[in-house]
């Protein structure tokens, strides 16, 4: 008869065997009995946030910087409710994420009982699938397939809701593997026939004016995905534009690269999006940021879609070729069968798409990321420009808060590689970055992290500042401050006539002040003059920094796709701004 | 074709509104019907009716009928959806009106009146199989099964016949001939 484990044990020979070697958490009277058995297992490493929302997001930011499943420990009630942002957040952008939490013992479930709450009902519409553990012996079995659901297919988060009396009785263990003999989304493993990738050459070779369109499924599918991208891209000589979630798939300096696309996406993407006669949508999901207005987006175009979620293809744009697949496994074989037919493909088809390229040049050259500069006032865009070229020699990840400053990170801010670009986008949560920041140094020890922020983001999970000084994790808080929310106060400007309701801050902390207080660094820049110096004064600090950098406050975030409109109808700039219909005011 | 009020929320080009019937094959566990329900109302689509019952008590698998309208692409959208769950092993989706399919309902009718008021419900439920389930001299309990709209016929023209309660349930679907769901 094997051994009989404790439901806490169980958890960390789990962990064990799922080779965790992280886990992001707070404690709390639910889970104490998970807390207690921590001092036996060496190798798993326990970072204790300041909120529970801080710790999810760090795990976010672990999992996406490292390729491996995110893992959070919290306790019940509001332990688990302090967690639903994070576990939203991780639904959207398709992070996994394994979140165990503590619940009631089973004979108070339902009772009303201090701390509880319906944590499996709350969750069940922000996991891939959650549990509520009845009987310690179903304990190890759904853990492994908890990482498994968390994983496979279309990655996402989970959450196994683990009752105080079952971490106390004892069970069998047994380290499941491939539990989920079943199809994942609702499909089995697909094999992606020649028949398939014929129809996909075709089309290429049919198309003069085509854009490849990718998004975060490169980045989830894994490095290797990267590698084959840049492959088919350059093959073929078309142009790419990634979403905001794929940057660093495609290198961000690439001439065949225009940029990304969408609501702040540039001239030329959103252009040949609109124009092109060929779309190829690799790992993207036509999210409403990307198309504006949906019946009037790429009016002209045949249409290609490979997602490894069913669900997402044809849910927002019909498609003329849809292929449910993996990148990796898609781009390997297509690939491999491109090769053997179309040796010269690059040099044979630039005759026919050269009058596209002549167009996109003539749209890049309308420059739509300039901004005018100011040698008094420290630009935001100019900021983050200093940042990418002070720091692009060495191997950076970048987080978000969600913003202005995002949109400018995105623009100004060239990536190379994959997993160097951490940020809320789906569901726009403001205080990720910061927390992020803290899980992408754990998985990346030695490497700079920087979490370009507003103020008024970062000042959501500020707290988590204690718990990089107390972990030794030397991110950097470099918070373009312009004292408002900017982007509720763009929307205003934009679109409610100039009343800045409630979208200044007006009593910010000192945030060199503040810096100093949770014991780590505070540097503030205030003129263009100071800008380098104090950013390299920065980066060389091997620990955490606050840089408070002060910024125009009324500096819009262009170009724009203004509310209502198609891909073609951007706002370059201010000198463009016009009145935004009443149809166009009540989109977000 | 309505005109698009918005560009992110715009349905797209609206189809026809079809009523289709989805049949759905569970573990059953708990909270597996809020899992379903909560799907349906998280996206916004709508549920006409219900039926649940576990059909194999070894495996514990439960069939689930649903009877939806939508759009040809909110439909696809459920069925899609409805297949990333896990506990969802798999998915039919009938149109209402396809020939190779069998639907029925089931109501039970609360009927107050004399023998002589019975004998013409009686009449009148003829064609759909009516099963007296209860009698006193003062009332009865009257079972049928039939379509929907029959159902919904049924209950308006025994209304001034002394009909004063209605139970129904959701349809439930199979296929025609020796052919099973797959």
């Amino acid at each position: 008869m094997p051994k009989l484990l404790s439901g806490a044990e169980i958890v960390f020979k789990a962990l064990e065997d799922q080779k965790v070697e992280y886990i992001f958490g707070y404690p709390g009277g639910a889970v104490l009995p998970i807390y207690d058995e921590l001092k036996n297992h060496k190798s798993i490493k326990h970072i204790l946030a300041r909120h529970e929302q801080g710790a999810g997001h760090s795990a976010e930011g672990y999992a996406r910087s490292s390729g491996k499943p995110g893992v959070l420990l919290v306790t019940s009630g509001p332990g688990a409710t302090n967690a639903v942002t994070a576990l939203t957040d991780a639904y959207m952008d398709s992070v996994p994420l394994v979140c165990i939490s503590g619940q009631v013992p089973t004979h108070l479930i339902g009772t009303d009982a201090f701390q509880e709450c319906d944590t499996t009902g709350i969750t069940r519409p922000c996991t891939k699938h959650n549990w509520l553990v009845k009987d310690v012996n179903n304990l190890s079995k759904i853990l492994h397939l908890a990482f498994e659901v968390a994983t496979t297919g279309r990655p996402g988060p989970v959450l196994v809701d683990i009752p105080k009396d079952i971490q106390f009785k004892k069970g069998k263990y047994k380290f499941f593997k491939n539990t989920l003999k079943k199809k994942l989304n609702g499909k089995v493993a697909h094999k992606i026939s020649n028949n398939e990738l014929d129809k996909f050459i075709n089309l290429i070779k049919k198309s003069s004016k085509p854009i490849f369109y990718t998004g975060g499924g490169v980045i989830n599918s894994g490095p290797e995905a990267s590698k084959y991208l840049r492959e088919l891209v350059s093959l073929t000589g078309f142009p790419i534009t990634s979403t905001l979630q794929g940057l660093g798939a495609y290198p961000g300096d690439d001439p065949q690269f225009l940029g990304m696309l969408g609501m702040h996406g540039t001239y030329e993407a959103n252009n040949a999006m609109h124009d092109c006669d060929l779309m190829i949508n690799i790992g993207a999901r036509f999210d409403d940021r990307i198309t504006g207005k949906v019946d009037e987006f790429s009016p002209g175009s045949k249409k290609i879609h490979i997602d490894i979620d069913p669900s997402s293809i044809g849910k927002n744009i019909k498609v003329d070729l849809a292929i449910v697949s993996d990148v990796t496994q898609f781009l390997k074989s297509l690939i491999k069968r491109f090769k053997e037919k179309n040796k010269n493909f690059v040099s044979s088809n630039k005759q026919k798409t050269s009058k596209w390229w002549q167009q996109i040049e003539k749209w890049r050259e309308k420059k739509s990321l300039n901004f005018i500069n100011s040698d008094k006032i420290i630009k935001p865009q100019h900021a983050v420009q200093r940042l990418y070229e002070l720091t692009k020699k060495q191997d950076t990840f970048i987080t978000t808060e969600v913003g202005q400053h995002q949109m400018w990170a995105a623009q100004h801010y060239k990536f190379n590689k994959p997993n160097r670009w951490m940020t809320s986008g789906g569901l726009g949560t403001m205080g990720y970055g910061l927390p992020a920041a803290i899980g992408v140094q754990i998985a990346n020890p030695g490497k700079l992290v920087v979490d370009i922020a507003g103020e008024a983001s970062v000042l959501m999970t500020m707290q988590e500042m204690s718990t990089a000084v107390q972990y030794r994790l030397p991110i950097k808080i470099f918070i373009l401050n312009n004292e408002y929310m900017g982007m509720v106060r763009q929307w205003q400007e934009l679109l409610h006539e100039k009343n800045y309701s409630e979208s200044y801050t007006a009593a910010l902390p000192d945030f060199v002040k503040l810096a100093e207080s949770y014991g780590c660094v505070g540097i503030r820049a205030k003129t263009p003059n100071e800008l380098d110096k104090k950013i390299e004064e920065m980066i060389n600090i091997d620990k955490p920094v606050i840089f408070d950098c002060v910024v125009d406050k009324a500096e819009n975030c262009f170009p724009m796709i203004p509310s209502g409109k198609p891909h073609n109808q951007m706002i370059l700039g201010p000198e463009e701004e016009e009145e935004i219909s009443d149809e166009g005011k009540i989109l977000v | 074709m309505i005109k698009p009020k918005s560009a992110y929320s715009d349905p797209g080009k609206i189809g026809k509104i079809e009523r289709h019937i989805i049949v759905v094959w569970v573990d059953n566990e708990a909270g597996v019907l809020a899992r379903i329900a909560g799907l349906f109302s998280g996206r916004g689509y709508n549920i006409e009716s219900l039926a649940v019952a576990e059909v194999d008590k070894k495996k514990h698998i439960s069939r689930i009928t649903i009877v939806t309208e939508g759009t040809p692409q909110v439909i696809e959208q459920i069925n899609l959806q409805l297949k990333k769950l896990v506990p969802v092993h798999k998915v039919a989706d009938f149109k209402r009106g396809e020939k190779d399919i069998l639907f029925r309902e089931l109501a039970l009718f609360k009927i107050l009146g004399n023998s002589k008021k019975l004998e013409k419900v009686k009449k009148i439920c003829k064609k759909f199989n009516p099963v007296i389930l209860d009698k006193t001299n003062k009332s009865a309990v009257i079972q049928v099964t039939a379509l929907r709209a029959e159902i919904d016929k049924l209950a308006l023209d025994l209304k001034s016949l002394g009909l004063i309660s209605t139970s129904r349930t959701g349809a439930v679907a199979m296929t025609k001939g020796p052919k099973i769901f797959n």
